[in-house]
């Protein structure tokens, strides 16, 4: 356990340490806000509209690609682990968990969802 | 019960487990709603890591807060009508309550039942367990149907998802 | 010749530096201050953490100089070089500026994820070096998830992003935190698929384990995974060519427009560290980390070892930021998903039959992996192994170069016909009457 207790000092430690120039920053550093300066900076013109403009739903498919990949490589991390002790059917195995997961991709282009359009 | 350092860690853990899901449920914010179920998965992953099942911890914050709650998020941005939204719209909270109440009380009971109130010490963890996982997971007799069941479920959630975001985008 | 008790202490405690500190204190703790050993060992537990974060962020001072420096000649220019010696001292001096400029709050910004966001930024990036070995003997924590770890910790960045973006309220910072979710979600999948290769390698994912196993590093050995997972790692910073999310010629400054003062410095030290940190893990994970002659005698030297491997890549990283321009994020996705990720996975593959069936045929293949064997006979030990996995990555990689040269040379070929096709219908052009001859 004593890895992890460094691991939670770490976290302690790196969470604090930069809180603390901003808050120097905000003692020292001048306060003179106005509408002008906390106005949205874009380039110098005005705001028009929401902020919330719609965006694409091709974010959206990328993300849900990107999360079958993530879920199967957590499962292929422990198989990679094992994988020099691995028996013939083992090994096998993993071949058919991969190329489950590049069907996966080749659905994906092939259907067109891989493009930024 | 004497008080033991590993209860700072473990109250703390807690603390953003159940705060980050109070978080979720009470937020007028859509986002902070999000953002408390991000801090509510991290104080998850801290308590696996605090029963040593640290493989399980480091899969839970890649998965569910590098994957999930991103996705989440984004889920919320892209759909416009979400973002406006700061009063709950739904009357029904008294019924949610009573039942949520009624799911924690089953819960704590079924679970002092199986396990008994005193809990006791576990068998501690093999060494190389990662190895002993992989192995099971790729074995004939081990978990070898659920290892392929997994990736062809991916499979078809992924295949699912897409279908219908291209209706929805069509 | 008889040395002084007092010379052989001190050599020893260079020979393996970090060790002999950690003991001098324990003596301190426990037998001066009559500490109980349990708290002795906390306390250098939090020491060592304190100096590592420390150690992250002042080393920024000179890497920023460094980066600067390097900038300033590729562009034919000086950089700094007033502040102090070749204008090393330039990141105090801008420092102590950003610490008396006024942080701005903007209009409708959500306070608490406003704040949040850079520091949940940047300990993103600190976290990481837990598991960054410095020497056999010295690492912040050798945790048998040490891989998983790393990539775990580093995906909470994309949360610090999302959280800047949105609390900023600003069009342009919304545009960088979707970018950086695109992009910085795909070139996982990549960087995940790279990691795996020393992991499988090595059948550990503990990092000390990994650099041990590196007799020779495993960049010489699987030199196509070794590329793809560095363009991921890089794609994952967002430095050029993959600073799409904030693009300042495009979208100001991506997510972190609406910082200012300090609050603006702490989320570009996280992206320099974050920077640095890549390096530093191309090092340990391709590049065999601490490995170096006399390593096992003298632990010390692997600093050295490592650090001059780290500059090195370092260079080279800061040497493509200021010469690759600026890939377009269409071009970005497609180089992931249609080139490094099929790539990987088919190297992925083709590795796993061809060396098991090496493992198979030729005796004590993987013999090497035991850390009680000789140096040497480690060393030869590896060379069947070796010598299979570069077979596979030279042939994989030739075979990956010329299917996208074929597609480049399709792909012209159709737009050379479609430009034709434009052009033709027209009827050819009447030559230019130019009045003089």
């Amino acid at each position: 356990m004593s890895e992890w207790t460094f691991i939670a000092f770490l976290f302690v430690i790196s969470f604090a340490l930069p809180a603390i120039p901003i808050i120097a920053g905000r003692v020292l550093g001048p306060r003179k806000p106005n509408t002008i300066k906390t106005d949205t900076y874009e380039c110098g013109l005005e705001t028009v509209g929401d902020t919330w403009v719609q965006f694409k739903v091709q974010y959206y498919i990328f993300a849900l690609v990107f999360l079958v990949f993530d879920v199967e490589v957590v499962f292929l991390f422990p198989w990679a682990v094992a994988y020099n002790q691995l028996p013939l059917f083992g090994v096998i195995a993993g071949i058919v968990f991969i190329v489950t997961l590049a069907e996966a991709l080749i659905y994906a282009w092939r259907k067109g969802d891989l493009e930024w359009l | 019960m004497t008080f033991s350092i590993i209860w700072i860690p473990f109250f703390l853990m807690a603390a953003f487990t159940i705060g980050g899901g109070l978080g979720v449920v009470i937020s007028r914010n859509l986002i902070h709603a999000a953002l408390f179920l991000a801090l509510s998965l991290f104080g998850m992953a801290g308590l696996f890591v605090l029963l040593e099942a640290t493989f399980i911890a480091g899969a839970q914050v890649l998965v569910y807060l590098g994957a999930i709650a991103v996705l989440i998020t984004i889920t919320i941005m892209v759909t416009r009508r979400l973002m406006g939204i700061t009063e709950t719209v739904n009357r029904q909270w008294p019924i949610a309550a009573l039942i949520s109440l009624l799911v924690f009380i089953t819960l704590t009971v079924v679970n002092v039942n199986a396990f008994g109130a005193v809990l006791e010490p576990v068998a501690p963890v093999p060494a190389d367990d990662i190895t002993l996982l992989g192995l099971l997971l790729a074995d004939a007799e081990g978990y070898f149907v659920p290892f392929e069941v997994a990736s062809v479920l991916l499979l078809a959630a992924l295949i699912g998802s897409i279908v219908v975001a291209r209706e929805a985008r069509e | 010749m008889e040395l002084p008790p007092i010379v052989t202490t001190i050599l020893a405690i260079l020979t393996d530096v970090f060790t002999g500190i950690n003991d001098l204190l324990m003596t301190l703790w426990v037998d001066t201050l009559g500490l109980s050993e349990q708290l002795a060992m906390s306390i250098n537990t939090f020491i060592g953490a304190f100096a590592l974060a420390n150690f992250v962020l002042l080393n920024l001072i000179l890497t920023i100089w460094f980066e600067r420096k390097v900038s300033a000649r590729v562009q034919d220019r000086f950089g700094p070089n007033r502040v102090g010696p070749w204008g090393i001292l330039q990141t105090v001096a801008d420092l102590g500026k950003l610490l008396t400029k006024e942080i701005i709050i903007p209009t409708n910004a959500d306070i608490v994820p406003f704040f949040l966001a850079p520091l949940i930024g940047v300990l993103s990036v600190i976290t990481i070096w837990a598991v960054v070995p410095f020497t056999p003997t010295a690492i912040g924590a050798d945790l048998s998830v040490g891989a998983l770890y790393f990539v775990a910790v580093s995906s909470l960045g994309l949360t610090a992003i999302l959280m800047a973006g949105w609390s900023s309220n600003n069009k342009y910072s919304v545009l960088g935190a979707f970018r950086a979710v695109a992009m910085l979600v795909s070139y996982e999948v990549p960087l995940f698929l790279g990691l795996m290769i020393p992991v499988m390698l090595t059948g550990t994912m503990s990092m000390q384990a990994i650099v041990d196993s590196q007799l020779i590093a495993y960049f010489f050995v699987m030199p196509v995974a070794g590329l793809i997972f560095w363009t991921a790692m890089i794609a994952e910073v967002g430095r050029q060519p993959f600073d799409v999310l904030e693009a300042e010629s495009e979208i100001v400054a991506g997510y972190n427009i609406e910082y200012s003062g300090f609050a603006f410095a702490i989320f570009y030290a996280a992206e320099w560290a974050h920077g640095f940190t890549i390096c530093a893990l191309m090092a340990v994970l391709y590049f065999a980390g601490w490995r170096g002659p006399f390593v096992e005698t003298i632990p010390t030297l692997g600093i050295v070892y490592l650090g001059v491997k780290v500059l090195v890549i370092y260079f080279i990283q800061v040497w493509a930021r200021f010469t690759v321009p600026r890939l377009r994020l269409d071009h970005i996705m497609n180089l992931c998903w249609k080139f490094l990720v099929p790539v990987m996975l088919v190297l992925l593959v083709v590795t796993i039959v061809i060396d098991k069936a090496a493992a198979a045929l030729i005796p004590n293949y993987l013999a090497y992996l035991n850390p009680d064997l000789p140096y040497f006979q480690r060393l030869t030990g590896m060379l069947p192994r070796a010598g299979v996995l570069l077979f596979i990555n030279v042939i994989v990689g030739a075979g990956a170069l010329l299917a996208v040269s074929r597609q480049g040379r399709a792909e012209r070929e159709r737009i050379e016909a479609l430009r034709l096709a434009e052009i033709e219908p027209a009827g050819p052009m009447a030559p230019i009457e130019t009045g003089a001859d």
